[in-house]
């Protein structure tokens, strides 16, 4: 029976994460459409996109191969997958000690390594300047992260999300100068890994100011409309992150019962919201900022991360 | 009843017999099928023994002495825990190459100056990896750089081949030089040769650094350590891809097991600080490596630096366990140690992969410059699937193996805050960084390489005209695409099977993993860090399929052929797609200036001149510069002043002569 429950709990942790991304991705495009007041979308509208590509056709570069037609349910499972494994309303569930934060770090690196491929695959310019930046900002972005997961694998001892989470909703973690590094840093990490502004643009129209974008300008209908899914997904999961690790109020263990879960459920949308509010708010005052200054910017994160991790060894034996 | 490593003796004897046979017979039709087949039989058959001895008893140490060599000491033959695992690293590599050779050896021009030595050189790693005294130790490494030099050579009417063989060869022989005095110091006054006494004896502090120094240049420039790397990115390219694959893959391994052997387990407990170099070292050589990769576009030279930045990672975590074993921290080191022979495995299955995938890339278009492929993905639609799968483990991504052993190496780096040195508190954070760059590093290499050989337009004629290769090439390939998947998702088995090589050299092991349920490996405890590479590949697996089954059952199945969209000018030409040079630009742009001294000057015509602007990269190779120049200029400068001599009067000679007795006189006169 136990085992049911959990096998239930770890199922519904897969849907909502798929089903809440389009949700949040709608939110955050309708605050910054109230923030410069316009009426902007409707929320649902990412729901309906979803759709409508879906319906539509596909259209094949003549020269795409087999690759360029898998790789849209590669990224969308490795993304799903990743996405399923961060706490969200609970800790502890099923399948959460299959895999730690280095593996979601790693899945996600999966999942664009596929992506770049794919853009160099049709063998046009857009696609080889937009996989090639994707390339660029990940050889900084990943090893920031990387640092990142060290710092709070040592403040908490463990690797494990869900210990990590436990650990930091306890009144032991006290008040680290690591931690507030760390916050700063995983979130550029997440600004820049998200393609959010200022690194990158998701809503322009000029091929050559895109990266992401730029990527997967040759995808269409059904493809497309996975691509988009998985980086609603990574939009979701980045903010899931942040908020299990730095906001871990009302995060109970998912053996705890279905009341602490429809606490943690609550709180977790709560959080969510505040987040994509946030988030609306910082890219509406900042301006994109030149590709080559992005290396700056992640660069920051880099050694803020690093600094981190650092001051954490070194504090070790005072 | 004939010992397992008498036994395991025959080997390297029936090799070099096939290479005497090879040599006699090498311009035979059936030569190549047969120098290959009698490889690929007796590399099985030793690798069955060894696994027989693994499967029996792992713990066994069985040792002989036989009467050759120097007739005072003997050739002493060992077969312990290390030795046997590296031997199934040696000879699992020597038979998938010996199979690929089936296949590829036809393509070859000249099959005599290959055949006679491939068995010498497979027998030459073997021997190192046996011998049990210093004597046979060198005289087998000698044999194994010599076999590879002559492979490097095989195709000496290229001048740039020439020119890495000479280079090849002087770097051996200093490798080789720096082992002697480090084995010289080993043995002590009293000349013991043998590595049983040498355990046994501890040598003092001073010279225990030494030897270490010592090892780290002799063994580390033939494993390929920043800066003794020079020859490597010339050397392995310019041999026949298979042999390629066997210098990369395996021999960079026995380099590594010779290093293991002498600072393991020779030269008893280390000091902290040997850790610190060879961390230090390891982090360097990681990124130098994987930065000078990136900014090639000869596909078989990026593989070859590739390989230096895997070395790094291995010493970066074997310098990781020296430090936990100074500190008796035993389960730690043998956390890190795992992690290190771990890698030294997959590196061996990966690297093996993707020089096949070069050579199959090479025998059907004649092109290794990236620049000019491209678009092979629809040529060798089985081969690029087997280099997509080397790409991804090489790129550590889960579920393929490389990312298995890069995870147990972050796990042991988080292990190392318990550290009590200063120096090590500071140098393991800043190491691990490096690890984490370079390891994003080698995902972007590797989107270009993949990239810019196999996907976008074909970039040249021969592209278009290539056809698929042999059967015999892609199951080698196939059978390491398997062996780099089964590696990534049963984890547990491999690290369960190298326990007894740490039991004996750490004194510790990492716990039973095959015990863990669902097959995840857990290195310390699961509330701290556990790792299922099956269940996430299954999962993956299955989320991919209801992903592709949903939508195929509901969404819109139309699907359409057009031209890929151009913005409204479509490349005229296939030349004008993205190159391996330009996409690496934007790195180039972030770390060329402090790892090439990289620039970038655009000319531009004076106005209203028709002529193009020219955008000029200026790039240098620093360790080439700093490090070898100065020798090589040295060296000239001194040959220059010194030629005068050679053209003396014989007064002048009988003045020189006069001084130099006088000069010697008065030294021993006044020597107290």
């Amino acid at each position: 029976m136990a085992v049911i429950f959990d096998l239930a709990v770890q199922g519904a942790q897969m849907l909502s994460v798929l089903l809440l991304a389009p949700l949040l991705i709608g939110f955050v495009r309708k605050v910054k459409a109230r923030l410069v007041r316009r009426q902007g979308p409707s929320v649902i509208q990412p729901y309906r996109d979803l759709v409508r590509l879906m319906r539509k056709e596909v259209v094949l570069a003549d020269n795409a191969s087999w690759l360029f037609r898998v790789t849209p349910y590669l990224i969308f499972a490795a993304t799903w997958v990743a996405a399923a494994l961060v706490p969200t309303f609970a800790t502890g569930l099923e399948f959460s000690w299959a895999a730690d934060l280095i593996v979601i770090v790693a899945l996600l690196g999966s999942a664009r390594f596929f992506q770049a491929l794919a853009g160099m695959d049709v063998g046009t310019s857009f696609g080889g300047i937009g996989a090639s930046r994707e390339v660029m900002i990940a050889s900084l972005a990943e090893p920031a992260m990387l640092l990142i997961v060290f710092s709070l694998a040592l403040v908490a001892g463990a690797t494990q999300l869900s210990t990590v989470a436990a650990f930091m909703g306890s009144p032991q973690v006290g008040l680290r100068v690591s931690l507030g590094m760390s916050l700063i840093a995983l979130v550029m990490v997440a600004v820049a890994e998200n393609a959010r502004i200022p690194v990158d643009n998701p809503a322009t129209h000029l091929e050559l100011t895109m990266v992401h974008e730029a990527m997967i300008l040759e995808y269409s209908g059904r493809h497309l409309a996975m691509i988009e899914l998985a980086s609603f997904l990574k939009l979701l999961l980045y903010m899931s992150l942040i908020s299990c690790v730095f906001l871990p109020w009302g995060l109970e263990s998912a053996a705890t019962g279905p009341r602490s879960l429809a606490i943690g459920a609550a709180a977790y949308l709560g959080k969510l919201a505040v987040l994509a509010i946030l988030l609306a708010v910082f890219e509406t005052a900042v301006a994109k900022m030149r590709v080559f200054r992005v290396p700056d910017f992640l660069g920051a994160a880099l050694m803020l991360a690093l600094l981190g991790t650092l001051l954490l060894f070194v504090s070790r034996s005072l | 009843m004939i010992s397992t490593v008498a036994l395991l003796l025959c080997g390297p004897a029936a090799l070099l017999g096939t290479a005497i046979l090879a040599a006699a017979a090498s311009r035979h039709a059936a030569a190549t099928r047969l120098v290959y087949g009698a490889a690929l039989v007796i590399s099985a058959a030793l690798l069955v023994t060894v696994a027989g001895h693994l499967a029996g008893n792992p713990g066994e140490v069985s040792a002989i002495t036989l009467p050759l060599g120097l007739p005072w000491t003997g050739a002493r033959f060992r077969l312990d825990g290390l030795s046997a695992f590296f031997l199934v690293v040696v000879n699992l590599g020597g038979a998938i190459t010996s199979l690929y050779g089936l296949g590829y050896g036809r393509h070859e021009s000249a099959p005599h100056r290959v055949l006679p030595f491939y068995p010498a050189f497979l027998a030459g790693m073997n021997l190192v990896v046996l011998a049990n005294d210093a004597f046979s130790f060198l005289l087998s490494w000698e044999f194994m750089s010599l076999a590879s030099w002559a492979l490097v050579m095989a195709h000496h009417r290229d001048e740039a081949n020439r020119r890495a063989g000479t280079i090849y060869l002087v770097m051996a022989s200093f490798g080789t030089m720096a082992l002697l005095l480090a084995f010289g110091l080993l043995a002590g006054p009293a000349g013991t040769y043998a590595f049983d006494a040498m355990r046994t004896a501890h040598p003092d502090r001073f010279a225990a650094g030494a030897v270490l120094v010592l090892m780290l240049l002799g063994a580390g420039s033939k494993a390929g350590l920043v800066p003794l790397h020079a020859w490597l990115p010339l050397a392995h390219p310019a041999a026949p891809s298979h042999v390629s694959a066997l210098m990369s893959g395996i021999m960079t391994k026995v380099a590594i097991y010779g290093f293991i052997r002498v600072v393991f387990d020779l030269l008893g407990e280390p000091a902290w600080w040997s850790g610190i170099a060879v961390l230090l070292i390891g982090g360097v050589t990681a990124v130098l490596g994987i930065l000078h990769a990136l900014m090639e576009k000869d596909l078989k030279r990026l593989l070859a630096y590739s390989t230096i930045e895997n070395i790094g990672v291995i010493f970066a975590s074997l310098g990781l366990a020296l430090a936990f074993k100074a500190n008796a921290m035993p389960s730690a080191a043998a956390l890190a140690f795992t992690a290190a022979l771990f890698h030294v495995l997959n590196h061996s299955f990966f690297k093996s992969l993707l020089f096949f995938g070069a050579g199959a890339v090479l025998s059907a278009t004649g092109e290794r410059d990236m620049e000019k492929l491209g678009g092979l993905i629809h040529r060798l639609p089985v081969t690029s699937f087997v280099f997509l799968v080397g790409c991804v483990s090489i790129s550590a991504l889960p579920p393929f193996n490389g990312f298995a052993s890069e995870w147990l190496v972050f796990q042991a780096i988080l292990l190392s805050p318990e550290l009590p040195q200063w120096g090590l508190k500071v140098i393991v954070p800043a190491v691990g960084g490096m690890l984490a760059l370079s390891a994003a590093l080698a995902a972007a290499c590797f989107v270009k390489a993949f990239g810019i050989t196999f996907l976008g337009r074909a970039r040249s004629a021969a592209v278009e005209r290539a056809h698929e290769v042999d059967r015999w090439s892609l199951a080698a390939m196939a059978v390491l695409a398997t062996f780099c998947l089964l590696a990534g998702i049963l984890p547990g088995f491999v690290i369960d099977g190298l326990s007894p090589v740490t039991l004996s050299l750490i004194g510790d092991r990492m716990p039973v993993q095959m015990a863990e349920p669902w097959l995840s490996i857990v290195p310390i405890a699961e509330s701290r860090s556990s790792y299922n590479g099956l269940l996430v590949f299954v999962f993956i697996a299955i989320s991919a399929s209801l992903a592709a089954f949903f939508i195929h059952r509901f969404a819109s199945h139309a699907l359409r052929r057009g031209i890929a969209w151009g913005c409204g000018f479509a490349d005229a030409v296939p030349a004008a797609q993205y190159t391996a040079v330009s996409f690496a630009q934007p790195i180039r742009r972030v770390f060329g200036g402090f790892a090439f001294r990289a620039r970038e000057t655009v000319e531009m015509p004076a106005p209203g001149a028709l002529e193009p602007a020219r955008l000029k990269v200026d790039m240098h190779d620093v360790t080439w510069e700093i490090f070898y120049q100065p020798i090589t200029g040295a060296i000239d400068f001194a040959t220059e002043r010194l030629n005068h001599l050679q053209f003396l009067t014989i007064r002048r000679y009988l003045t020189l002569v006069f001084l130099y007795l006088v000069i010697l006189l008065l030294v021993l006169a006044l020597w107290p």
